[in-house]
């Protein structure tokens, strides 16, 4: 297999619009399939109802259908608003989530762009949304907006910094910044020297992946992180002037990013698209490297929902104190330990 | 862009942002924000001007009034009997409770009393509408402040009470099932076993918000210590029901002044208080109180006596002379009614208490130096229904 | 008046020389030590029914002292204030169908006279308010003569916070002013209405457009007979 696709070598230009239409083919996907099992199936199971049931068999094309509808929706942008930045807002934080998807190896030839510094890269291109959230905010002309677009840039950046801490950890570990090289790491670790599921740094990175799962969940405004977006105070925040198809363009966003979010934490932590019994340079994981994958990144969503939905939310200075005061200092002392560790074992 | 213009209300505004809990340092222009008449966090169309400093709420003020029916004018051209469907539209979660105080003032006036089991299903339904409203309440506080599951548990298990109260009364929301001088009908057949089988539905549900909501650590840092009213104030406000519980006033209208009408002197049960007088405390007076209602029905189920529902009163009524007031204990707070009769079909006058009036009043006081998320708490833990505001 | 008898199962009726005589005696004992705080001649009138209430009217100019009296014997729970209107509708009983003449004379057609109730009065607008004492678990209802050509009184909202928006409800719907109030606006009603809507020479709009078809209406069960017009 490998010497079958060595030798298709297709020029640059016919790489590239594959890979582009290999990525607008797989972010709505996977926004589509995250909503429905989780926002709508897991949401309703979890507050015994049934869920959406009409639409496909038991409902499971009920996202497909909301799709179309937000597509046919009218175009309306509110009296006072400052048309140019309200338009592209939503693309902005659309962009940052397309650009996130370019490093998240499948598997370890299928991967848009197999980056050196993939995690270095992963992080700082998911800041980009920040700047989305708050042209958002503001340009809407609306007070609910702006308070929520305000919330969310003092969360979104406060929340950075525990996610890239808890990373480091890892990044120690595995000595690379690579994304397929913290697998590879992984994969072909062990634990003192028992090889058989490899060397998964959930087991001692815990205090990281759990500190990076919450960094998560702010990043992506979700319950208990949510006062950007606190439905019952400020009905939507920052997008609450949004409509058809711009909403439709932050639900994918938020969705997809999910999904990557929770792809990054899987290769991280849970060693990503490689299964402890199979070596890594094995030709099946050209389909079972994305399935694998898949199966993890279900898992960890999962438990990012699983949060979403049963916890109330955190006040605005709660959640400041919160990052500040316990998650930056707690990701440090992690660091520190790593590193020690690191050298002593 | 201010959302009033009225001087006098601009005046007031201004004069409220004296309090010292807010930092004017600055002298940052504030923003008036408008939680308007529809809002996800206002039961109903209540609107609440607040003028904002950052995140910090300067001054709120509630203007009800958008869902005033004219209860007090409608009541003079109306007889008794209809008088009694229209008073169960104002608290409209726990709508047999409000027909309770208006049909005991009207039996005081006309000097008769029920019978003794139409009183025990009186006090029964009175208490199952009771658990009816405040599971209500614990789902839509956490939904409000952000955690959703507790709203779809409230719904799933409250179903159980509302059967029950329509397969007694057959109407799930509005009842309409107390006449003077008894009860519209009997209860159904099996009524009694079913109601004991909802009730061990309902503490279950109990214990389950109890986990889920009471003892999350979120919901605690978002209510305790929120929204602080001492015990003078709120007696000076006129607050009742477990707002006054919960600022550690010992005060329940079943026990103290209980109305012949209604049997909590038959049964053994507790009022709860609470010292703080926060969020926490209001959430939870009310969470124990569902439990202690759903343990009075047990008891109550288990001690009807038999007998006729209905005492004899001529199918015309007409109330004698006089005035009366009687209030009660209501899932709200303390709700009353005066009613001025001359003698005739119609009452001369009716004046409604009731108990949201009281308790949004106090906003204003409560809100100065709070943040907009507390705010939605406050209002939340103070549990008001429009319909209970506005009349 | 009425023509009933209680039940034959075993109630007792709260009959009024029943009432145990101490409970009498207590709100007694609340009305002689309210006459003697506010002074014998701002005490104009008062009732008490046995075992259940007591009614004190006193005079305009001693209403807010009457709060602080109150508060100061532990009457501190503010439970209502509003108004009364006396004046018997000139609208008559808006219940003048067939049904309900049965057995009475028509109804008078000159002006009804003005008669107050309990505790007496003697001009059309009264005030109502009630305060409770938590420790005795009484209350005390309190009644004042508003003279009607000068329908304003002094506030209870510095003694009791929750006066604050009972007497803007009283104000915007029967036209009484409280002098000292800090917000005297409306409440209920957009700020340009007109007209003050308890008073009862405000029409109910609903009954002057069409008039009460009486008190037993049926409504025709669709599809049953053929016979057209409401029912009654």
């Amino acid at each position: 297999m490998t010497l079958l696709l060595a030798s298709f070598d297709p020029p640059y230009w016919l790489s590239t619009l594959i890979k582009v239409l290999v990525i607008s083919a797989v972010v709505p996907t996977t926004a589509l399939i995250l909503g429905m099992v989780f926002l709508f199936k897991v949401m309703s199971w979890m507050q015994s109802r049934l869920g959406p049931q009409e639409a496909g068999p038991r409902g499971t094309l009920q996202l497909l259908a909301d799709g179309v509808k937000f597509l046919q929706k009218e175009d309306i942008a509110p009296n006072g608003a400052d048309l140019f930045i309200f338009k592209i807002a939503p693309l902005v934080v659309l962009m940052s989530t397309l650009l996130l998807y370019v490093a998240l190896p499948a598997s370890a030839h299928l991967v848009i762009s197999d980056l050196d510094v993939g995690v270095f890269y992963v992080m700082a291109v998911s800041s980009l949304s920040v700047l989305g959230v708050l042209m958002a905010g503001w340009a809407s002309a609306n007070k609910y907006s702006l308070m929520g677009g305000l919330r969310a840039a003092g969360q979104l950046i406060a929340y950075e910094l525990p996610m890239v801490l808890a990373v480091l950890g890892v990044v120690i570990q595995a000595g690379t910044l690579s994304l397929n090289g913290i697998v590879f790491a992984q994969a072909d670790g062990s634990i003192f020297g028992w090889d058989a599921i490899g060397n998964p740094y959930i087991l001692t990175q815990f205090v990281g992946f759990a500190i990076f799962l919450a960094a998560v969940q702010a990043e992506l405004t979700q319950p208990p992180f949510d006062m950007p977006v606190a439905e019952s105070e400020i009905v939507s925040g920052y997008q609450v002037e949004y409509t058809g198809f711009r909403f439709l363009i932050f639900f994918l966003a938020e969705f997809a990013t999910a999904f990557v979010f929770a792809g990054v934490a899987s290769i991280l932590f849970l060693g990503g698209w490689a299964v402890p019994w199979l070596d890594t340079s094995s030709d099946w994981y050209y389909v079972l490297g994305p399935i694998v994958l898949f199966a993890k990144v279900m898992l960890v969503s999962f438990l990012i929902f699983w949060i979403r939905f049963t916890y109330p939310r955190f006040r605005e200075d709660q959640l400041q104190s919160f990052a500040w005061k316990f998650l930056i200092p707690l990701a440090l002392v992690n660091i520190v330990v790593t590193a020690v560790l690191k050298v002593v074992l | 862009m201010t959302a009033t213009s009225d001087p006098t209300q601009l005046s007031e505004l201004a004069a409220r942002a004296t309090d010292n809990r807010v930092n004017l340092d600055f002298e940052t222009e504030g923003m008036t924000l408008n939680m308007g008449p529809q809002h996800p966090a206002t039961h109903g169309t209540l609107r609440i001007v607040a003028r904002l400093d950052g995140e910090q709420v300067v001054s709120a003020e509630p203007i009800p009034g958008y869902m005033h029916r004219g209860y007090e004018k409608l009541t003079e051209v109306r007889s008794y009997p209809q008088i009694n469907t229209l008073v169960n539209r104002i608290d409209w979660l726990g709508s047999f409770a409000n027909e309770v105080p208006f049909i005991l003032a009207a039996e005081r006036l006309m000097g008769v009393e029920a019978p003794p089991r139409a009183q025990w299903i009186r006090t029964i339904l009175f208490e199952l509408s009771r658990i009816a409203n405040i599971s209500l309440f614990l789902g839509d506080y956490g939904l409000q402040l952000g955690g959703m599951t507790a709203g779809f548990y409230a719904f799933r298990d409250r179903e159980h009470v509302l059967n029950q109260i329509e397969a007694a009364t057959g109407g799930r929301f509005h009842p309409n099932y107390d006449r003077i001088g008894g009860l519209k009908d009997d209860l159904p057949k099996g009524w009694i076993a079913n109601t004991h089988n909802a009730m061990d539905k309902i503490l279950a549900f109990c214990d389950e918000m109890d986990d889920l909501l009471i003892g999350n650590e979120i919901f605690q840092s978002r209510t305790r210590g929120i929204g602080v009213i001492p015990a003078d104030i709120a007696l000076s406000y006129g607050l009742s029901g477990a707002n006054l519980r919960a600022s550690g006033v010992d005060w329940d209208l079943r026990r103290d002044s209980c109305p012949p009408g209604l049997v909590y002197d038959q049964v053994d049960w507790k009022v709860w208080t609470h010292p703080d007088g926060d969020c926490f405390g209001r959430t939870w007076v009310r969470f124990q109180e569902t439990r202690e209602a759903a343990l009075i029905v047990k008891q109550l189920l288990d001690t009807i006596p038999s007998g006729p529902v209905m005492a004899k009163v001529p199918r015309i009524i007409k109330v004698p002379e006089g005035e009366a007031y009687v209030e009660t204990e209501n899932p709200l707070g303390a709700m009353g009614y005066y009613i001025v009769s001359k003698g005739d079909l119609v009452p001369f006058r009716v004046k409604i208490r009731s108990a949201s009036f009281n308790n949004i009043s106090v906003v204003p006081w409560v809100a100065r130096g709070a943040y907009v998320p507390d705010l939605i708490s406050i209002l939340g833990s103070l549990y008001f229904i429009l319909g209970d505001i506005d009349r | 008046m009425s023509q009933l008898s209680s039940a034959d199962t075993t109630t007792e009726t709260p009959a009024e020389d029943e009432a145990p005589v101490e409970v009498d005696e207590r709100r007694q004992a609340v009305l002689d030590e309210l006459t003697r705080r506010l002074g014998a001649d701002a005490v104009v009138g008062s009732h008490i029914e046995p075992g259940y209430d007591l009614w004190v009217r006193v005079t305009r100019e001693a209403w807010p002292e009457a709060a602080v009296a109150a508060k100061a014997m532990g009457y501190t729970f503010f439970d209502f204030l509003s108004a009364i209107d006396w004046l018997p509708s000139p609208f008559g009983r808006d219940m003048d169908a067939q049904e309900d003449l049965l057995g009475d004379p028509a109804p008078a057609k000159e002006p009804q006279p003005i008669v107050q109730g309990h505790a007496g009065g003697e001009t059309r607008f009264q005030l109502l308010a009630r305060l409770y004492s938590i420790s005795a678990g009484m209350g005390v209802l309190f009644k004042a003569d508003l003279p009607d050509d000068d329908l304003s009184v002094g506030t209870w909202s510095e003694t009791f916070l929750g006066a604050n928006w009972h007497e803007r409800e009283t104000h915007e719907m029967f036209g009484i002013t409280f002098v000292g109030h800090p917000n005297l606006i409306k409440l209920y009603l957009p700020t340009d209405f007109q007209g003050y809507p308890l008073r009862k020479d405000f029409p109910l709009l609903a009954r002057r457009v069409r008039p009460w078809p009486g008190i037993v209406d049926v409504e025709p069960m669709p599809g049953g007979d053929d016979s057209e017009g409401d029912g009654e």
